[in-house]
């Protein structure tokens, strides 16, 4: 028995309807500002073995003047 | 970051993947180790460890694939794509059972973590750290555009629904999203799924769970399309356009 990993399933775009997005309201990711980026972003850190995962998001958060920060997984085997 | 941190949670969806190497404590023949660890691919149960943050009851997970990429003497280096919260190190153990030997972990790095691989996006603290610089010296190098990724990244595997400018705030203000509000939507999505609303710029607005199938919800014209669970874009983004009953206001 096979099962496809989540990162193989392929997804069709469907349309049902078509309409103008404003320009002047919101903004694609791709064109967000450093102030924007920093506020809806994450960042694919490879982490080094010594510090904790903790550790490293308290070190990330103090140098960029963060509020909230936090980690998507710990290593744990 | 910030207000992206909302989004940790699907993040331990989508799958790991690993590079490991285990040790074998007897000599096995090469042939039955490639034999052993291919019965091992599809659906395992496993106990979590003594020491694990879970609780430690027999759980079904899925091994998606497991390539052998080098066996020298008791070393075996191998890949392994599996499901969430399966643990490599007791994995690596059952095979050990199964060979006969006994075996153990001895290094393990993770190479995929959901839509996260080793890629250009993959960064050093050091260059977490430059990054912070560029932003100080108004210097545009590109370093802090590749350190600091658009949160929707995270969701690159969940299944999308892109929505009218109209529907945007009503959604980012915690209603549900509704047939009419669709303008587009991804296949494979049924009920109860983990599905992204998008704006048709590509922004994310909402996370929810699919009330209608892919299909429904290109079908229907009225009715619960997803059900809002996490709002990550702050209202106002959009203009408001939603009617308040008066009832509601008062």
């Amino acid at each position: 028995m096979s099962v496809i990993p989540p990162w193989e399933v392929r997804r069709e775009l469907l349309v049902k309807d078509e309409e103008e997005t404003n320009p002047d309201y919101g903004c694609p990711p791709d064109k967000r500002s450093f102030t924007q980026l920093v506020r809806f972003g994450v960042i694919n850190l490879d982490k080094p073995p010594g510090p904790s995962s903790h550790e490293v998001v308290a070190w990330i958060k103090k140098i960029h003047g963060l509020h909230h920060a936090g980690h998507g997984g710990t290593l744990e085997a | 970051m910030e207000d992206g941190t909302k989004i940790v949670q699907t993040l331990l969806h989508g799958g790991k993947e690993y590079v490991c190497l285990m040790r074998l404590h007897g000599s096995v023949s090469e042939e039955k180790v490639r034999a052993v660890m291919a019965e091992f691919r599809g659906e395992i149960y496993q106990r979590p460890p003594l020491r694990s943050s879970v609780r430690r009851s027999v759980r079904r997970r899925s091994i998606y694939y497991i390539d052998t990429l080098e066996i020298r003497d008791r070393l075996v280096l191998f890949r392994v794509g599996c499901q969430a919260g399966t643990y490599i190190r007791k994995l690596v153990f059952d095979m050990g059972e199964v060979l006969g030997s006994g075996a153990h972990m001895e290094e393990l790095r993770r190479t995929r973590a959901g839509p996260f691989v080793e890629d250009e996006t993959l960064v050093t603290m050091y260059d977490v750290y430059a990054a912070h610089d560029e932003l100080g010296s108004g210097e545009e190098t590109g370093l802090f555009k590749r350190v600091v990724q658009p949160v929707e990244r995270c969701v690159a595997l969940v299944p999308k629904v892109y929505i009218r400018d109209s529907a945007v705030d009503a959604v980012c203000h915690g209603a549900d999203l509704t047939a009419p509000g669709v303008l587009r939507l991804e296949t494979g999505i049924k009920p109860r799924s983990l599905t992204c609303v998008m704006t048709q710029k590509g922004e994310l607005v909402a996370l929810g769970n699919a009330v209608m199938s892919s299909q429904s919800m290109m079908d229907q014209s009225h009715g619960v399309a997803v059900k809002t669970t996490r709002v990550i874009m702050p209202p106002g983004t959009y203009p408001k356009m939603w009617r308040t009953h008066k009832h509601m206001t008062k």
